[in-house]
């Protein structure tokens, strides 16, 4: 571990800091109507989609728009990938996308996981990625962030019972949120030397007279919007570990700050949206604690180096001159400080781009983007995806802790019973099932077993990483394991679908039923939401409620590996 | 009731637990307690396995057999804490059973016609029945007093020994079974059938027969639940984890780590909780109509209370002479001391008692005045609203200001302009003026004012202040001007008053607070109350009351204490601590517990995980056992706090939940580290593993 | 059912909507601005030599002869830095191959061919990279290759040092990533210094 390294973290941490206000207050005024400065466009596709913005909606209706516009999005992309080589713009001549692979690609970017077990170089034409892949990067996150809006109302709003419109959130984020930001982002970057373009790959002859191919495209454009929208399907393979998608430290850092900024910015919306800006700032340093506490570990056991590799010769100690520690799979732009940094928040948010192979990592920075996953993604989390996320853990924990101090537990004024309970229980229930289950049979099946890069301890992990991300709608992998099979590209991606919508549904039922409730005022028996205590507090219950579930499969996995690290046990 | 003070393991009450925990084994009973009813499952399970491995002669039968027993154990220690806590409402239920002795009745067909009385069996009679009640009889049913005035010992129900007065018409006419007629007759229409009288359904809720989930119950046992098929997946899907591995892991080691990590302290002792708080109730002699009014106490944020014998003595005191000119201290004390010698009501003895104390001037007998003139007692009337005395040709009159100036001018007299400050400045300071005046020798004149005094209960300022802390609002009801409203409530410390208070006033500030989303809770006695306390959240019925206004309340207490409210609040408010505590205190173990359990699973394919055996415990039998006998204790450690409840103490929410975390969260934490490894070195040193 | 009918017209017309914004104005306003004022970076940041392209500055080439500064291990394609076809070795810490094979393989390569000593071994100069495609190497891992480019070229190892001093980046703005080596950059002035290496490995 480096100064410098340290620096650079605790920069980024600050720049999270400072952009949580002024994003925040342009959220609050983008969702509340009043930013009207794309008014005409706006106004135009309301009325082409015969939608009436001020339609306010109860959740049912705001939950089924959500679903039906995915259902009908996905299918539209799976239509597109089947039929890829008889559209145009497909300059390397691409074949259709296999009916395994459209389905699972077309869930994968509807939930926003942006799972990839294609390689987009040698797969999807220029079209498939514009307008199918980059098109869902938008929308997933437009829907993501509505439905985070939808809970952030529904505890706002006195007896009420309605959330809002779903179809206008969507438009707004989309049209006043998302392709703003990706329009400066993207051009940001191709000024670093991002590429922007429609050209067929480029054949060059090497300095020693090889030939290499250099794929091209519009990547820069897909690039912004993955990393704001916390979407992370690379426009290459290697996603933002490729130099095409990530060519410098300074876009490395300007990509990293995109996959969160915007989840900054929602939490401080919130705090502002229930007027409580206090509160909302809590949650915001409960994720910060979380967060710090991962990315101490992860570029402490990197930095640490792998023993069995030193013993091989490595000197891992980072110089002025050398990075040190482990630079398998790593970039030496980037080096360990960034590439803990980035694994980190990317699964922090449910974004999953990458700029190093976690597979390579040491086990213990390899267990942080496991645990960051498994606890919901709630460290600022995805684009309104974590929001809603750590709002559930919120409703946990004032529910569990608030009874302490002698009250029906109430958040923010509103009574927490049996009714919310249950959503909040039917939405924590959806991880143990989905990844303990798959992850389960995975490791005892053949074609599970057959998947896997990597023996022993290691090999787990693998199936455990690939169930956890898509469950958690991430999309970043122990990219060893090989996906393409109908085996795990269709329970991969059914996944997928119920680590989305599971959790929505139960989510905006829980936004409904607080909407109708009246509000208590405040008062000295109030269950403090704004005191260090609480924030303390929130960390805990997210910490027990995700990792106490996952502690037996992570310790014959993660855990273990780095024990027989330690004594050299190879496999 | 005789609200005796039992200890916490009576040895009866324990003697019945320990028998009703095999009888709730009934699987009918267990399934309402899903974390427990999973933990039966797992010890059948596991005894089914030991059956297989007895009879296979398979090794490790001794484990096995240790691991069944604890399993069983920590089913029979839940239901063991739940009979517990029944058996003291039913002991109590047993005492009361006992005094509903077989009681003949004096049926009468008119109310008039008290001759036409017959004997008959009181399980006889029926709603609208009406019997006569003579000196010595145990009245037959609950009913209202239609007919005659008696006094009536109640000491049956309310513990209390002195009698009360009963009689028809007004507040007092309420009576209830079991309780004896001393002196007098009354005649009573019964108002419940036999089977429903209100000893029966206390009966019924001290014994938790009617016992319903509260809502907040409901909603921690869902909690729980989920929590419960979370970790049913984590160690379901242990064993593939394993097989992955290269090992496998025997069923009765996957069910002591389910039920290891199930919350299982706090789903066996959730039932217990909830009836002891009802108990704690009992013991304050309040009697709560369902557990969800025991909750709602704990919610109040709005506690409504008459001024009158809850913030203030009932009566008002004199405690200053306040002369016109021309008339001196002394002279008005004297006079106001002579109207009020044969006045009976406090206020006309406190008169008395001041100028005694002030100016040392004695009570003279009646007949005892200057010139041993005849003295007639003028009683107060709702007409003159004033009262007096007549001595001789002198009359002397006390009342009201403007009674008094009528009376004055009436006799030609003047009224002193003075006395209108001095009746406004009693006012305002929340005192009742009373206006002394005289008619002598045909002269009648005002001679000076008496300050009437409310007198705060002591230690109310405090009371109040304590439930501010925790967030509660008071409100006085009072039907004073709101110039004397305004002054005691802020001598007694409330937050809030409404003066000049008619029953709807009362209603519309209670639905005025809930449509703001707050719980109010107020105590009643009174018909006119009714509506009221069945508006109320928590609506707390005297029990001296009447019978509307019993009927509408969702407690009663037999106390007839009105300030006893606080008590119940308190009380509520334990019941949820407590709760939320043990939660807090059963996730927090399963750290320790997964610390134990997970290398011991393993250690024997990855011997490099003994490095998470941070308790260094034996070997992996020991500690699997250890864990599920520190399971197992634990619930039977945490008995008496569930019976008693975590310590209360008046206080704002941030410092209960500091207090309450450091307690129950860390505490939760780190006690099962040092209990499993005892545990573990118990065993060992005993040889069991 | 109404309500569904309701609801779908929005959601048929918003996808093809939203598609046509932002799968095809986007991309293309993007692409507009981005050839008009980053034409350069927006096509690859091209390399010409002579005239001639010879890759990209971003994208990593396998060097083989000793003449050159090499590149790290890359597992894209066969042979390395298949510049379309993008991957990394994704082994983990205790995987065999990783360590006896690839690793302790690249670690005697060093020992033989540059005498660098066991234990002070860069980390980049004997593990692969992400892309497969990285274009950097480690200052120190370009300091242990001089003395052989030195001996194949002929030319003094104090005249190469010198060279790769001032082709050394640091951190970009003196703050972001690391210090590194851009090999390509690197050899491509070794050639105009002095003329191509010969082909003789």
């Amino acid at each position: 571990m480096t100064i410098n390294g340290w620096l650079q973290i605790g920069f980024y941490g600050l720049c999270l800091l400072l952009v949580a206000k002024p994003l925040g207050l342009y959220l609050v005024r983008v969702y509340d109507g009043s930013m009207r400065w794309l008014g005409p466009v706006e106004r135009l596709i309301y009325r082409v989609s015969g939608i009436d913005p001020a339609e306010d909606q109860h959740w049912t209706r705001y939950a089924g728009g959500m679903l039906l516009f995915s259902v009908v999005s996905m299918l539209f992309t799976y239509l597109a990938l089947r039929l890829q080589h008889i559209l145009p713009l497909n300059p390397q001549q691409f074949p259709a996308v296999a009916d395994r692979q459209a389905f699972e690609t077309a869930a994968s970017f509807t939930t926003n996981t942006n799972w990839q077990s294609y390689s987009g170089e040698t797969t999807m034409s220029y079209f498939s990625q514009m307008t199918q892949l980059a098109f869902h990067n938008f929308i997933s996150a437009a829907v993501g962030v509505a439905c985070a809006v939808g809970l952030v109302r529904g505890i706002a709003r006195k007896s009420a019972g309605r959330l809002g419109n779903f179809w206008a959130d969507t438009v707004r984020g989309t049209l006043y949120v998302f392709l703003p930001v990706s329009l400066i982002g993207a051009l940001l970057l191709v000024q670093q030397g991002v590429i922007q373009n429609f050209r067929p790959y480029v054949e060059v002859t090497t300095l020693e007279g090889a030939k290499q191919v250099l794929a091209m495209g519009p990547a820069a454009s897909q690039v912004a919007i993955k990393q704001f929208g916390s979407n992370g399907g690379g426009f290459f393979n290697m996603n933002s570990a490729h130099p095409f998608e990530n060519p410098t430290p300074w876009s490395n850092f300007i990509e990293m700050f995109a996959l969160l900024a915007i989840a900054s910015g929602l939490i401080w919306m919130f705090g502002d949206m229930v007027k409580k800006r206090a509160h909302g700032w809590a949650v915001w340093a409960a994720s910060f604690i979380i967060f710090a506490g991962g990315v101490a570990t992860a570029y402490w056991s990197e930095a640490r180096g792998n023993p069995i590799h030193a013993e091989r010769g490595i000197d891992v100690v980072a110089s002025e001159v050398q990075p040190g520690g482990n630079m398998e799979g790593k970039e030496v732009r980037y080096g360990i400080a960034n590439s803990a940094l980035w694994a980190t928040a990317t699964t922090a948010a449910s974004n999953g781009s990458v700029n190093a192979m976690h597979d390579s990592f040491t086990p213990l920075a390899g267990l942080v983007p496991i645990v960051n996953m498994q606890l919901g993604e709630v460290v600022f989390g995805g684009v309104g995806a974590g929001l809603y996320g750590i709002l559930m853990m919120v409703l946990l924990t004032v529910f569990i802790a608030g009874l302490m101090v002698g009250r029906t537990p109430e958040y923010l004024g509103k009574r927490i019973q049996a009714r919310e309970v249950q959503m909040v229980m039917l939405y924590v229930l959806v991880f143990p099932a989905a990844i303990l289950t798959l992850t389960a049979i995975s490791s005892v099946l053949a074609p599970g077993l057959a998947g896997r890069n990597n023996a022993g301890p290691h090999g787990l992990s693998e199936i455990l990483y690939a169930f956890t991300s898509t469950a958690a709608n991430n999309g970043s992998a122990f990219a060893g394991i090989t996906g393409t099979t109908y085996y795990y590209n269709t329970l991969l991606g059914l996944n997928m679908l119920i680590g989305r919508f599971a959790m929505i549904v139960p989510m905006l039922a829980v936004a409904g039923f607080l909407a109708e409730k009246k509000v208590a005022p405040e008062s000295a028996g109030t269950f403090p939401v704004t005191t260090p205590l609480f924030v303390v507090l929130l960390v805990s219950v997210i910490l027990i409620v995700g990792a106490l579930t996952f502690f037996p499969v992570l310790s014959l996995g993660p855990i273990v590996e780095h024990l027989l690290m330690g004594a050299g046990r190879l496999f | 009731m005789t609200a005796t003070k039992r200890p916490l393991f009576d040895p009866p009450i324990v003697r019945r637990a320990v028998r009703d925990a095999f009888v709730k084994l009934a699987p009918r009973h267990m399934v309402r307690n899903p974390v427990m009813f999973v933990v039966l499952l797992g010890s059948l399970a596991t005894t089914v396995v030991l059956a297989r491995q007895a009879l296979g002669g398979g090794t490790g039968v001794g484990f096995t057999l240790q691991l069944t027993l604890w399993l069983w154990f920590t089913v029979l220690f839940a239901n063991f804490a739940e009979a517990m806590a029944e058996g003291r409402g039913k002991a109590q239920a047993d005492t009361l059973r006992a005094s509903r002795t077989q009681t003949k009745a004096r049926r009468v067909e008119r109310p008039a016609d008290r001759e036409s009385a017959t004997l008959v069996p009181a399980t006889e009679l029926r709603l609208g029945d009406t019997v006569l009640c003579l000196p010595g009889d145990i009245i037959p049913g609950d009913g209202e007093v239609i007919d005659g005035v008696a006094s009536v010992d109640e000491s049956a129900i309310t513990g209390e020994s002195a009698p009360v007065i009963r009689e028809s018409g007004g507040d007092r006419s309420a009576v209830t079974g079991g309780t004896k007629v001393l002196s007098d007759f009354i005649v009573v229409r019964i108002s419940a059938n036999p089977g429903e009288t209100f000893l029966d359904r206390m009966i019924a809720l001290v014994e938790g027969a009617s016992r319903q989930k509260t809502p907040n119950e409901i909603a921690l046992t869902i909690l729980l639940s989920g929590l419960t098929i979370v970790f049913l997946f984590a160690v379901v899907t242990l064993q593939p984890f394993a097989i992955y591995s290269g090992t496998s892991v025997s069923v009765p080691v996957l069910v002591a780590l389910l039920v290891c990590l199930i919350p299982t302290t706090i789903g066996g002792l959730l039932s217990a909780i909830g009836i002891a708080g009802m108990d704690r109730m009992i013991q304050q002699n309040v009697i709560a109509m369902s557990g969800r009014a025991v909750e709602a106490a704990g919610d109040v944020n709005t506690l409504l209370l008459d001024k009158t014998g809850t913030i203030t003595l009932g009566n008002r005191q004199a405690v200053e002479f306040m002369p016109v000119k021309g008339v001196t201290i002394p002279e008005l004390a004297d006079r106001a001391q002579l109207a009020s010698l044969p006045d009976e009501t406090p206020e006309g003895r406190s008169i008395v008692v001041l100028a005694k104390q002030q100016f040392n001037l004695r009570g003279r007998p009646l007949g005892d005045a200057p010139g041993q003139e005849h003295m007639a007692f003028v009683p107060f009337s709702a007409a003159t609203r004033m009262s007096g005395v007549d001595v001789g040709a002198v009359q002397l009159r006390k009342g009201a200001a403007d009674a008094i100036a009528k009376w004055v001018r009436d006799g030609n007299g003047q009224v002193p302009s003075e006395i209108t400050p001095i009746v406004e400045g009693i006012a305002r300071v929340g005192g009742t003026p009373l206006v002394v005046a005289e008619r002598r020798d045909g002269v009648t004149r005002v001679l000076g004012a008496i300050y009437l005094k409310d007198i705060v209960k002591g230690g109310m300022k405090e009371r109040f202040d304590r439930l501010r802390a925790m967030g509660i609002r008071t409100v006085m009801i009072t039907g004073d001007n709101p110039l004397t409203a305004a002054s005691i409530a802020q001598e007694a410390g409330v937050d809030d008053f409404l003066a000049e208070a008619k029953p709807e006033d009362k209603m519309a500030l209670i639905k005025r607070e809930q449509a703001g989303g707050k719980l109010v809770a107020m105590t009643g006695d009174g018909t006119n109350d009714a509506p009221a306390l069945a508006q109320a959240d928590v609506g707390v019925a005297m029990n001296s009351g009447t019978q509307a206004a019993k009927e509408a309340g969702n407690m009663i207490d037999l106390d007839s204490n009105p300030t006893k409210l606080i008590e119940v609040v308190e009380i509520g408010k334990q019941l949820l601590m407590t709760r939320g505590s043990l939660t807090t205190f059963s996730i927090a173990n399963d750290v320790a517990k997964y610390f134990a359990i997970i290398p011991a699973m393993f250690m024997a394919t990855y011997p490099a995980l003994k490095a998470l055996n941070i308790m260094g415990l034996h070997s992996s039998e020991s500690a699997i056992l250890a864990s599920v006998i520190f399971n197992a204790l634990i619930i039977i450690a945490l008995i008496p706090l569930a019976l008693r409840g975590v310590r209360y103490r008046p206080a704002g929410a941030a410092s209960i939940l500091r207090r309450n975390l450091w307690i129950y969260g860390v505490g939760g934490l780190l006690i099962p580290f040092v209990g499993i490894k005892a545990i573990d070195v118990a065993l060992v040193l005993l040889r069991l593993v | 059912m109404t309500m569904l009918k309701k609801q779908l017209r929005p959601a048929i017309v918003l996808t093809l909507v939203l598609c046509l914004l932002t799968g095809a104005v986007y991309p293309g306003v993007v692409t507009g601005i981005a050839q008009l004022l980053f034409p350069r970076q927006a096509n690859g940041s091209l390399v010409t030599v002579d005239g001639r392209v010879v890759g990209s500055e971003l994208i990593g080439q396998a060097f083989k002869l000793p003449g050159y500064f090499h590149s790290r291990s890359s597992a894209a394609g066969a042979d390395g830095y298949d510049a379309s076809a993008s991957i990394a070795t994704n082994k983990g810490p205790t995987d065999l191959k990783l360590a006896d094979t690839l690793i302790a393989g690249a670690v005697e390569r060093a020992v033989q061919e540059d005498g660098a000593v066991k234990g002070k071994i860069p980390t980049d100069m004997v593990t692969t990279s992400a892309s497969g495609l990285d274009p950097h190497i480690s200052p120190a891992n370009a300091a242990l290759q001089v003395a052989r480019v030195a001996r194949a070229r002929g030319v003094s190892e104090a005249d190469v040092r010198a060279l790769l001093t001032r082709r050394i980046e640091g951190r970009q703005f003196g703050f972001f990533g690391e210090p590194r080596v851009n090999v390509l950059l690197l050899n491509i002035a070794l050639d105009s210094a002095y003329g191509r290496p010969a082909r003789q490995p």
